[in-house]
């Protein structure tokens, strides 16, 4: 029944601009518009009851990274599977550049000084990655996606970025670079065992992973594992995350009441830690309904991504939702106690403008595949 | 076309399975949230509130001790005290190398402080300097700006004026000790430089001086600055105490005592207030609210004369011939002789093949009871303790107070010792024989009495019978509160008017009747006459070689050789008012050495109180005495003959 609609299904390749507009997903604008206002709302208490800086900053940015995403998502589809390769080689010398002469930031190489922005390569990986991917796996039919000879550039694809990540270096980046890829490989058909070998084959390289890390990665491994057990060293910052969390209880202490907030036991409030801050002045109703709207962002995605005719649009919604709700996971998991301190923003609220920018950037993308979805797009280019 | 189906149905299944992942993976974000914000929050709540207020105590104002007559012991002094808030200091080392430069700062204080630094972890100040005075104040606070979290706090300082001459009784206060802290879960105990009695009425009400600590409750920030007050509760300060010691009596006992290692106890008869309780030497309190140092430290508990000790309930003595009373007491009690038992003295007695000597080498005679109290004859109370037995002697000895805590208001006290069979059984593991009886029976061999003992044994015989117990306290203090004192109404100790009338006579005349031990130390006013015992009891064995060369002189052994001197009074003779007890440790004679000084003290004792009706002579339920007037006329008898015997020495000798 599904096929018989599907090979009847009309493909528009010509949409009008205001046709692309009506097509715009706007619940899905308007939960991201929500998520965003919490944050900006959080930051607003974060800085003790006033606008600037930090509200205004990242209204501003938000301003600028709304704008983008409606006109990357009127943007044909063509459009990107054409340059594809050509972002992911570009950001691939970023990375590069980045590695050789980006300048030491917190101790790490993450950026590149543009003047007017700082240009995070690692953030812009996330979106070249899964635009890579989907292209090659648009192309790879799906008999030979069951050879694993075929599976080797997209690995490689995978591998070199997370490698270039990694050594910067930005824990948290490589590991969503890798689920995000391990993803997009588990939808395209990829057989489940060669999951279970890969995984196999990681779990017995962790003893190399953990020589090549570098100390603090190491001591904020070894920091989770007993994150009580010193409350003012090294553990402290999720000690008096939990606390906030905790002392939160249903209600919350009430918006710009958090004493862990106000009194600075936060660490990192405005960044990575922000939920923390939300979460103690919302208690559990706020930080529940926030983690559904995320999920209703996710749901939406899903949705719009699954109605799309071709394999690249569909895995460039998928994959980059993924990345998304990846973002999400690792940072609350984070702020709460579950896993390591790994340096992960929360996507749309916590304060830096790349995060923000790429965000948006990535739901332009899926809008437009959704703007697109009945747009053929050719095997061969 | 199929191909593209084909991707579709993959692509579709596998993003449901993904999707569900995702979503389950959403809900233990959820429950880990509902953990954290519903499960664990009182353990967060309270950490978040451990986190943002901090307590700080205020510190009480201890009670002042003021003695019977208002005139201050223990007061406060203010204390300008120099501080470091470790928290607003970077650079530790640096702030106490710039202050050394204004202030002297020893090397051992320095290393105090830095370890103190890295031991705590509130805000508590670390206390640099004590006593500052105010030109080092004026100095430090031109330096202001060079010495950034150094801080100058006025506190208070206890202060002793009355010096040496108070401490026994009134104790002193210090730094609480490691085992105080576990003992105690008051929060001020950990107050930098708060301190709590440590001896003496300091010690006994120290809570009820101590007072409540107030709470400030402020907001601070993660740095530990402080954002706002939340609470402030005032302290309460303690109470203020009243002794039943008088001040000038006190200080006039110590300079009497001179050099002497001695205890000398005055108590009142009738209520049992404890008017003087000195004992030499001793020391200066100040100098332990100072910060006493090593050597001070070091001179005083190495010193022999034990000047931390209160020799007047802690120092345990043979009481020496003062216990010939209760021997006496507990003769007559027994019914086995009367005033006129006539008993002869050879100057030696023999029994079991040994022999046992009367310090009056060739002996008094043929003496009765009274003459046998009145020459403290030996041999007189050998044989009437050989008839009785000992057990009766001990059981009238606790009856008078000896052998167990008289139950005074001070912690140190110590019980002595009345022995009986039963006793050198269990501590000794030996059976009782019957020449412990003989030198029991004249204050030897185990017998072991505290000064303030004797003095309320001597106020009860003084009293007609009546279990006066001794206090310091003119209220009673309950918890941390007074109660005025209820007028006594001490039980009767069933012993009869005239056995004590006797010993009183006995009393009278060894002060008052010519040949009497102490008759040189005799108070000449009719109205303050003084009755009492003397007693010097021997602190080494006198073999038998040593008697056949002759016995040395007191003053010729070394100090330590040298018996006790003893001598318990009271005056005046007719309703007696107060008791007292001198105890010279080595002091040689108790009727030479002991009874001038009790002469002296019981005349200055009188002169104050004895035609003042001050609250201390609530007078209890007595019978008339039947005994008075006979008491009259050997006094009026006594003092005509007075001048004729003035040079009568005589040195006694047990």
């Amino acid at each position: 029944m599904k096929e018989r609609h599907m090979s009847f299904r009309f493909y528009q390749n010509k949409i009008s601009i205001n046709k692309k507009l009506r097509h715009i997903n706007y619940v899905f604008i308007f939960l991201i518009m929500t998520v965003c206002s919490v944050g900006f709302m959080t930051l607003y208490s974060v800085e003790n009851g006033n606008i600037d800086p930090l509200v205004s900053n990242q209204i501003l940015r938000f301003f600028v990274g709304f704008i983008m995403m409606l006109i990357i998502a009127t943007i044909d589809i063509n459009f990107w599977i054409r340059w594809a390769y050509v972002i992911y080689g570009i950001t691939i010398l970023l990375l590069i550049t980045v590695e050789i002469t980006g300048s030491v930031n917190m101790g790490a190489q993450r950026w590149i000084n543009l003047k007017f922005i700082q240009l995070q390569p690692s953030e812009i990986m996330k979106i070249a990655l899964v635009l890579a991917l989907a292209r090659y796996f648009h192309w790879l039919n799906c008999y030979n996606v069951k050879r694993s000879l075929y599976l080797i550039p997209p690995l490689t694809m995978i591998i070199a970025p997370v490698i270039l990540v990694f050594n910067q270096p930005d824990f948290g980046t490589a590991i969503v670079l890798t689920m995000t890829g391990g993803v997009i490989f588990f939808l395209v058909g990829v057989q489940i065992w060669k999951f279970i070998t890969i995984i196999a084959f990681g779990l017995a390289a962790i003893p190399i992973i953990w020589n090549l890390m570098h100390k603090y990665q190491r001591q904020r491994i070894i920091t989770f594992l007993d994150s009580e057990s010193d409350i003012t060293g090294s553990g402290y910052h999720i000690m008096q995350s939990k606390i906030a969390f905790g002392s939160g209880h249903i209600f919350g202490k009430g918006f710009l009441l958090g004493t862990q907030n106000h009194l600075n036991f936060l660490p990192e409030k405005q960044t990575d830690f922000i939920f923390t801050t939300f979460a103690e002045e919302w208690g559990i109703i706020g930080s529940t309904v926030l983690l559904l709207l995320y999920t209703m962002i996710i749901f939406y995605s899903y949705k719009m991504s699954l109605q799309a005719c071709s394999q690249f649009a569909r895995l460039i919604g998928l994959g980059l939702i993924t990345s998304f709700f990846l973002y999400v996971f690792i940072n609350i998991a984070m702020v709460t106690g579950l896993i390591p301190v790994v340096g992960i923003p929360l996507p749309l609220i916590s304060y830096g403008g790349t995060s923000m920018i790429t965000t948006l950037f990535a739901f332009g993308l899926i809008l437009s595949v959704y703007i697109h979805r009945n747009v053929y797009i050719s095997n061969n280019i | 076309m199929i191909r593209d189906n084909n991707r579709i149905k993959i692509i579709g299944r596998r993003a449901l399975i993904l999707g569900s992942g995702k979503l389950v993976i959403l809900s233990v974000l959820i429950g880990r949230i509902y953990y954290l914000q519903i499960l664990e929050t009182d353990k967060y709540t309270m950490l978040a509130e451990a986190n943002r207020i901090n307590l700080h105590l205020l510190q009480p104002i201890r009670g002042k001790i003021l003695d019977r007559n208002g005139t201050p012991m223990a007061i406060n002094q203010q204390n300008y005290r120099l501080m470091i808030l470790s928290k607003q200091v970077s650079n530790l080392s640096n702030i106490l190398d710039n202050l050394a430069n204004i202030i002297s700062i020893s090397d051992h204080d320095r290393i105090r402080i830095i370890h103190e630094n890295k031991r705590q972890r509130g805000n508590t100040p670390i206390i640099v300097h004590e006593n500052l005075s105010w030109e080092d104040i004026a100095r430090i606070e031109i330096n202001t700006p060079n010495i950034p979290g150094v801080i100058i706090d006025v506190s208070q300082t206890r202060n002793y004026p009355i010096e040496r001459f108070g401490v026994h009784p009134l104790g002193y206060i210090s730094a609480a000790s490691v085992t105080d802290l576990l003992d105690s879960s008051d929060p001020l105990l950990k107050l930098p430089g708060f301190r709590i009695g440590k001896t003496g009425i300091e010690r006994v009400y120290d809570l009820a001086l101590r007072g409540k600590a107030g709470i400030k409750q402020v907001e601070i920030n993660a740095n530990g600055r402080i954002i706002r007050e939340l609470r402030h509760d005032e302290s309460k300060p303690g109470i203020d105490l009243n002794l039943t010691i008088d001040i000038n009596l006190q200080q006039f006992v110590g300079q009497r005592l001179g050099n002497e290692s001695a205890a000398v106890v005055v108590i009142d008869v009738n209520s049992g207030e404890i008017l003087v309780m000195v004992s030499t030497p001793s020391f200066d309190p100040n100098i332990i609210i100072r910060g006493i140092n090593y050597e001070e430290w070091n001179d005083l508990i190495s010193n022999p004369r034990a000047p931390l000790t209160n020799k007047a309930i802690a120092g345990q003595y043979p009481p020496g011939s003062t216990f010939k009373l209760i021997t006496a007491l507990a003769a007559l009690e027994s019914g086995i002789i009367d005033k006129d038992k006539m008993i002869f003295c050879s100057g030696q007695m023999s029994l079991n093949n040994n022999i046992y000597h009367c310090w009056k080498k060739n002996g008094h005679g043929s003496l009765n009871l009274i003459d046998g109290i009145k020459n403290s004859c030996d041999v007189y109370f050998y044989e009437i303790s050989r008839c009785i037995g000992f057990e009766k002697i001990a059981k009238m000895a606790k009856c008078f107070g000896l052998g167990t805590q008289t139950g005074i208001d001070l912690l140190e006290e110590r019980a002595g010792i009345i022995p009986n069979r039963e006793w050198k059984l269990s501590n000794l593991g030996k059976s009782w024989n019957q020449g412990e009886t003989l030198i029991s029976a004249i204050g030897q061999s185990y017998v072991l009495t505290t000064p303030l003992q004797l003095a309320v044994m001597t106020a009860r015989i003084a009293n007609d019978g009546y279990a006066v117990r001794p206090h310091l306290t003119r209220d009673i203090v309950d918890g941390v509160n007074t109660i005025p004192r209820p007028v006594p109404n001490w039980s009767n100790l069933g012993i009869s008017k005239q056995s004590l009338a006797i010993v009183r006579r006995g009393m009278f005349a060894v002060v008052n009747d010519p040949g009497g031990t102490a008759y040189k130390s005799r108070i000449k006013d009719n109205e303050m006459i003084m009755s009492g015992k003397s007693g010097s009891s021997q602190v080494r064995r006198i073999t038998l070689h040593e008697r056949s060369i002759g016995i040395k002189k007191n003053k010729d052994l070394p100090w330590k050789d040298r018996d006790h001197a003893l001598f318990v009074a009271y005056a005046p003779e007719i309703q007696p008012r107060f008791a007292c007890c001198i105890t010279i440790e080595h002091g040689g004679s108790g009727s030479t050495n002991a009874a001038p000084i009790a002469r002296d003290i019981l005349i200055e004792v009188q002169k104050r109180y004895l035609h003042q009706n001050i609250n201390s002579t609530k007078t209890i339920q007595r019978n008339p005495n039947s005994h008075d007037s006979v008491m009259e006329d050997f006094i009026k008898k006594s003092s005509n003959d007075q001048n004729e015997i003035e040079n009568f020495d005589i040195r006694e000798r047990e």
